[in-house]
């Protein structure tokens, strides 16, 4: 049997030496891989028919023809609200519809007006608004090129590498198959001139015939393909950049390297067993988005995909002409549809992709405490011994979590009737702790005819259809399972209606939910995962794989808006994704392993993730296979701590590691790693209002607040939590020190532990011990803190608040409040809230409405406020609304310069001063 | 809301509620140890002495003692502590964070004054169940510590017998080895130089014929010295074969009369067994509980009813078919001109091969090994050597079989597991018989080797009462036995002894 048909005896040595998950997800796309790499930069075969321009109020319609097959291709382009550009390209009259994402946009996004500047036979001009911009359509070859001025911002097909496999008949098949003596039938559909990429040998490109474009083989696997090859693919230059981020989900740096020589950057969501760091290859989640990012402007290239997708990035930095870097996706099969983000800033580019796909789900509060999971807590006792062992040792946590073996033979909705046979006392006994639960619900469904959901699955017609028809069976944990449809919107709807708590037999209101293994994992599927000509409808799972894991989270999160009446925000962790998979709830970084390396690359995989609208990011803590030394858990407690999501997990066959196993030393850094984050709860919601309401990420790469200071570019051991904490933890096996980069010419940060402050733009080494988190406080803000922490998030819901006042050099600050119920709706449907801005300036902290429409009462109030870089007053003086002055006491560390007023009392939702003297 | 609560007293609603006790002034959360630190209308000094304050900020909802000592009735120290007096009860500190925290801490409801929490005084019902299951487990530690007095009592006569016997055997060793100089100095004398002759004639003859009565005789000595005990009769009976040997020279009949011998001498059951193990079943059976071969070779699956039954199918086969294979065992001897003389070579050779029988080596080694097992500090475990203790679950059936081995068996079909084999006493310090170590068991796939931990509790019963795997393939065993008991303190002490008023 051939190993791999449409590839030659060359190929599979140099697979061979890769590891055998890599050789997996290499060989088995390689095909449409290999057909488009084979596109070598040159003249585009492709050009526009002037003369079928149409201008309408909302876009401009072109075709365009393929010189040398005559296929005509029709392109759409619009100007969108918000500086953005749409382009996109289809076949004019494709056999049948090709497929079309749905569902990742939040709407059909506005449109304004284009406006024909000038026409004439090499092409059209185009102005995109005020700001000088210009969509230039050159006619021959085709080509687009955005200006700003006389600068060139991007350009696509600018390489020639447009490239659509037109739909046809398999009658085809047969005429090539007559032609491939005479012939290279590919260059019917690719009759320009290539070079061979250099890792084929030259006889290669002749062997690069018909096989694998109707039919693919790996081992033992066949991808019938009823539709032939409809790979497409496309190129963007981007002069003056040197740094692309995004495409997540890849275990590597932040800043995105060259993929020349090498493979590409993969996009397919897949179950990978162990995964390698600093690799291109593909893992759980795909998110087509793209950033650049240089002194002058960042943009961002969002390619609306949903099937197996490629990213190819080369640049030429190093020479001397001016920098550009050039990017090619490739995906096979769909349309071109792609959302140029103009920017200029980080932020506007975030405003605009959130305007397409939307923002994060904002949390509900606890989510963003302390999660303590395990594969698996093995049964009630377990749960509740765990439960007290954080009370004994006085560790705060929010949720545990309990994996598969919960169920009664991994059949979903279901309680092992042994280990679990009272869910509702144990959910009880954690809401008496006002703590909660969350149990896994996977979307592989145990075959079993006495099993509920199976049936009705079944019975409904819901379940994916294998290519002739029949419900689709594959093997996970469950053994046979089925794979429910969940891009039908019935499906979707039935399957939230299983969470209401009389279906979801057990369940209670502090039970909320984990969806693993929805790439789909299937363990006898090709590469793990479904069989490409899987039928979801009328299309194949080819089309639209990567959306399968995002429609699972989005109709559990559904599940658990109805179960309550739509009054509670749900929270749903999820591990595959896709654009727009923000919306939903969390996601973490897989099946992580217990090592150093694994620690640090939590940081740029949770960076990437955040640049492309994803803030609810995180890292399993401790790593989940292999057993991590007791340092290295601690350090990443203390990491974890200062990251989105923060859940300890474990493997199944690994030692017990709840914080109090290792020793009383140890249990005490850990909980002290967990204190800081409850401590910080106040801003880490408030972080997260901000994702929800804007889209800005929580988690943040130096760049995105210091664009234009170079040095932060490539950097991601060290991140920002919104504008104002810096964090570098200690992510070195024995560390003695780090060296932080504080950015900003002319600031100053703050060491939030010993108040310490430090100039800006300036690489400071800072020694640590084990017990070091080094984080700074940026001078010129002012973050709120609850100091009184208690077991749970809950119980410090009333708790008054700590106000950090960090003075830039100017003796200038500003911060903000966020306060609601911290987990309803009500927030956004009744405007119940306090969001305020805090501000010090002229020797007065004041505390003003930001949203005078809203309404919350809180029963908070201001316990404390430390002022770091002050000078000692003589007096200071709280003004409250009815006009009273009190004078506050004070206390003042010269040596420090930290003034720390005592008490002052007043509530947290009201107006109030403060003023020195 | 902020700073309302200032001395609130919990004496008078304490005093109007019961009308009984006499609460002492103090303020919130301070216990009664400490009261003297906090007189009121008198500046404060934190008990670190890090600072005073005026007395209105004790209590006052802000936290101004490096120590927390200023606030024990609030939640605003991070590092406070909260006392609970919980009359009726045990009273308790909470950490101040559980203050108002919305859960019921303290069973006298007085850590939840400003939350909202509906909190029940559960004290008394706590203190009644308290004293009832103390004075269950003062009953069971009394009655414990009598049977772990026995325990040592048995197990001191046990070690001093196995010691003895150990002697014995070492000094029935010594003496066959004087007997064999002296039959070699009678032999040398009685051989006759005539015979020089007729005994290289024989030689060959000989040596085959010792050869085989020495596989013969080392078999069915072993079998006697298997039946050794913990009483002594085992020696004696082999003193008695020497004896018969010198006083019945019949070099043929000597044997069957040497195992009549044996049997005599032994304690039940009286039959010969094959290997060391049926050595430590004798041993055990003094005890009532089940028993199991000791499994020196860590071998798996090995039914112990079965094995038992089996046994004596083979006794007693063995006993009826002993005559028979005797007679075919029997060499037809030559005619020989000297019987004595060969009757004392037979005997010769017969101590000789008595003295440096491995099986009689073995059961010393096995001795040596039991008598230098750490069973406690009074050897109050000996009694669970050679023992095996079962728990069954919905799924396994496990099987602790103290100072060997930890094992798990599927209720429903499939092979033994073997979880672990003695490794060593594990307790914590100052308590290091609490807890036993078991580990080297069957590996893990991609995991470690199974291991188990044995929880000790005082208890009447030797019994196995839980089993959890808290980790993958680390077990957890739950075991009870008198031989943990410690002496018990009166029951008053233990129900009144720290309480509070």
């Amino acid at each position: 049997m051939k190993l791999w048909v449409c590839t030659t005896e060359e190929f599979p040595h140099k697979l061979s030496e890769t590891v055998s998950g890599k050789l997996i997800f290499v060989m088995f796309t390689i095909c449409t891989s290999m057909r488009q790499r084979a596109l070598k930069p040159g003249q585009s075969p492709y050009r526009a028919l002037l003369e079928t321009l149409e201008l309408t109020n909302t876009k401009l319609t072109l075709q365009l023809i393929n010189d040398n097959n005559k296929v005509r291709l029709l392109l759409e382009l619009y100007r969108l609200q918000g500086n953005m550009t749409r382009v996109k390209i289809n076949e004019l009259k494709p056999l049948k519809p090709r497929f079309e994402v749905p569902d990742v946009l939040i709407n059909n996004p506005p449109t304004e007006p284009l406006s024909l500047l000038s026409q004439d036979e090499n092409g059209v001009v185009l102005s995109l608004g005020a700001d000088s911009q210009w969509l230039i359509v050159s006619a021959k070859p085709f080509r687009l090129d955005i200006m700003e001025g006389r600068e060139v911002l991007l350009s696509l097909n600018s390489r020639g590498l447009l490239a659509f496999e037109h739909l046809r008949i398999p009658l085809l098949t047969a005429l090539a198959n007559g032609l491939k003596r005479t012939s290279n039938p590919f260059s019917l559909l690719f009759p320009f001139s290539f070079s061979p990429p250099q890792y084929f040998s030259p006889a290669l490109s002749i062997g690069l015939h018909e096989d694998g474009m109707w039919e693919e083989t790996f081992k033992s696997h066949t991808d019938n393909k009823p539709n032939g090859p409809s790979s497409i693919s496309l190129d963007f230059s981007l002069p003056g950049v040197e740094h692309v981020y995004g495409i997540p989900e890849h275990a590597d740096s932040l800043k995105l390297k060259t993929t020349d020589g090498g493979d590409p950057y993969r996009l397919f969501n897949l179950d990978v067993f162990q995964y390698e760091l600093f690799n291109p290859m593909a893992l759980y989640g795909a998110i087509p988005v793209m950033l650049s990012h240089s002194a002058q402007r960042t943009m961002g290239i969002f390619w609306l995909n949903a099937a197996e997708t490629w990213v190819d990035i080369s640049s030429n930095t190093g020479s001397s002409e001016t920098p550009q870097t050039d990017v090619r996706w490739i995906s096979e099969s769909g349309i071109i549809d792609v959302f140029i983000m103009l920017g200029p800033t980080p932020t506007d580019v975030f405003s605009q992709y959130a305007s397409l796909t939307g923002t994060q789900a904002f949390p509900p509060l606890s989510a963003l405490a302390y999660h303590q999971c395990r594969w698996n807590y093995n049964d009630q006792e377990d749960v509740a011994a765990v439960d007290q062992g954080f009370d004994e040792h006085d560790i705060p946590y929010d949720f545990i979590w309990l994996d598969i073996e919960h169920t009664d033979g991994k059949r979903y909705f279901t309680w092992d009737p042994h280990k679990f046979p009272q869910p509702k006392d144990m959910l009880q006994g954690l809401m008496d702790k006002r703590r909660k639960m969350v149990t896994i619900v996977d979307p592989h469904i145990k075959v079993d005819s006495s099993y509920k959901i199976h049936n009705e699955i079944r019975s409904k017609g819901f379940y994916v259809k294998n290519k002739d028809g029949g419900d689709y069976e594959g093997w996970c944990w469950p053994g046979n399972s089925g794979y429910p449809d969940f891009t039908n919107p019935e499906m979707r709807a039935w399957w939230a209606s299983m969470f209401a708590y009389d279906q979801y037999e057990g369940s209670m209101e502090n039970m909320y939910t984990w969806n693993d293994m929805n790439e789909p994992s299937v363990f006898n599927g090709p590469e793990v995962t479904m069989h490409k000509d899987a039928l979801h409808g009328n299309w194949e799972n080819r089309d639209l794989h990567n959306l399968y894991g995002l429609y699972v989270q989005m109709a559990t999160a559904e599940g658990l808006i109805e179960r309550s009446g739509g009054v509670e925000r749900p929270f749903v962790l999820t591990r595959a994704f896709f654009a727009g998979s923000q919306r939903y709830g969390a996601v973490w970084t897989g099946d992580n392993t217990a090592e150093w390396e694994h620690l640090k690359i939590s940081i740029p995989m949770c960076l990437s993730l955040g640049l492309v609208g994803v803030s609810f990011c995180g890292a399993d803590v401790g790593g989940f296979f292999k057993s991590p030394s007791t340092e290295l858990l601690v350090r990443w407690y203390q990491t974890g701590a200062y990251q989105p999501f923060f859940r300890a997990h474990a493997h199944l066959d690994t030692p017990r590691r709840e914080p109090w196993l290792f020793g009383p030393e140890n249990t005490a850094l850990i909980r002290e790693a967990v204190r800081q984050r409850y401590a910080l709860l106040p801003y880490w919601y408030q972080l997260f209002y901000h994702a929800h309401h804007s889209g800005q990420p929580v988690m943040r790469p130096l760049w995105v607040e210091y664009p234009q200071d170079t040095a932060t570019f490539s950097m991601d051991d060290q991140f920002l939590l919104g504008r104002d904490l810096l964090v570098h933890p200690v992510t070195e096996e024995g560390g003695r020190g780090v060296t932080a980069y504080l950015p900003g010419k002319g600031e100053v940060w703050f060491d939030v532990h010993t108040f310490q402050k430090h100039n800006g733009a300036q690489n400071l080494y800072i020694p640590v011990t084990i017990s070091s988190i080094p984080v700074f406080q940026r001078g010129g803000s002012i973050i709120p803190r609850k100091a009184r922490v208690r077991r749970s998030s809950s119980c410090m819901e009333h708790d008054p608040y700590t106000l950090f006042v960090a003075l830039s050099p100017k003796r200038f600050a500003q911060g903000e409040l966020y306060i609601d119920d911290g987990h309803t709706f009500n927030f956004d449907k009744q405007k119940q809230f306090i969001h305020r801005r805090l501000s010090f300036a002229n020797k007065a902290l004041s505390s003003r409405n930001l949203a005078p429409g809203s309404q919350f009462i809180t029963p908070s109030w201001i316990e404390k406020i430390v002022i770091l870089g002050a000078s000692k007053p003589s007096k200071a003086t709280l003004k409250t609304p009815d006009g009273k002055e009190n004078l506050l006491e004070f206390e003042f560390d010269a040596s420090m310069s930290v003034l720390t007023l005592r008490k002052p009392g007043v509530n947290a939702g009201v107006d109030w001063t403060v003023v020195l003297q | 809301m902020s700073c309302a609560l200032l001395l609130l007293l919990m004496s008078l609603a304490l005093a109007m509620g019961t009308g009984a006790a006499v609460e002492i002034q103090r303020p919130r959360g301070v216990p009664l140890s400490k009261r003297q630190f906090y007189e009121e209308n008198k500046p404060f000094t934190c008990l670190d002495g890090s600072s005073t304050i005026p007395f209105d900020r004790v209590n006052d909802d802000y936290c101004d003692c490096r120590d927390g000592s200023d606030e024990p009735g609030t939640a605003a120290c991070p590092n406070g502590s909260f006392h609970c007096t919980n009359a009726g009860f045990r009273p308790a500190f909470i950490p101040s964070s559980r203050i108002n925290d919305g859960i019921c801490d303290c069973c006298d409801t007085t850590d939840e004054y400003n939350s909202g929490a509906t909190c029940q005084n559960t004290c008394r019902e706590m203190g009644r169940k308290e004293r009832e299951s103390l004075q269950i487990m003062a009953e069971i530690t009394k009655e414990g510590f009598l049977l772990k007095q026995q325990l040592i009592h048995e197990a001191k006569r046990g070690q001093e017998d196995k010691q003895g016997k150990l002697t014995e055997l070492q000094g029935s060793k010594k003496g066959l080895e004087e007997k064999v100089e002296a039959l070699r100095t009678v032999k040398e004398t009685a051989e006759d130089p005539e015979k020089e002759a007729k005994e290289r004639h024989l030689k060959a003859w000989e040596e085959q014929k010792e050869l085989l009565r020495m596989e013969k005789d080392k078999t069915r000595m072993a079998e006697a010295f298997l039946e050794l005990d913990d009483d002594a009769d085992g020696y004696v009976s082999v003193a008695e074969l020497q004896s018969h040997l010198e006083l019945d020279p019949d070099s043929d009949g000597s044997l069957s009369e040497t195992e009549t011998q044996v049997s005599q001498g032994q304690s039940e059951p009286p039959a010969p067994v094959e290997t060391p193990q049926e050595e430590s079943r004798d041993f055990v059976s003094d005890h009532d509980s089940d028993h199991y071969p000791e499994d020196y070779a860590g071998e798996e699956e090995e039914d112990v009813e079965d094995d038992e039954e089996d046994d004596h199918d083979e006794e007693e086969e063995e006993e009826k078919v002993t005559p028979e294979k005797r007679e075919d065992d029997e060499v037809s001897m030559p005619p020989y001109d000297t019987e004595t003389q060969s009757l004392i070579d037979g005997t010769y050779s017969h101590l000789q091969s008595l003295i440096c029988d491995p099986e009689c080596i073995s059961i010393c080694r096995n001795l040596e090994k039991e008598i230098g097992f750490d069973f406690g500090p009074s050897a109050e475990f000996a009694y669970l050597y050679s023992q095996c203790y079962e728990l069954s679950t919905s799924e396994y059936i496990y099987r602790l079989c103290p100072f060997n081995r930890v094992s798990q068996k599927p209720k429903f079909g499939g092979s033994e597991t073997n979880l672990g084999l003695w490794g060593q006493w594990a307790g914590p310090e100052g308590n290091l018989y609490s807890v036993m170590k078991y580990d080297h068991g069957q590996g893990c796939w991609q995991g470690p080797n199974r291991s188990t931990t044995v929880k000790l509790t005082c208890g009447k019963e030797t019994v196995v009462t839980s089993t959890s795997e808290p980790s993958r393939c680390e077990y957890l065993m739950e075991f009870t036995t008198p031989a943990v008991c410690q002496e018990p303190a009166s029951l008053d002490e233990v129900l009144h002894g720290h309480t509070e008023l």
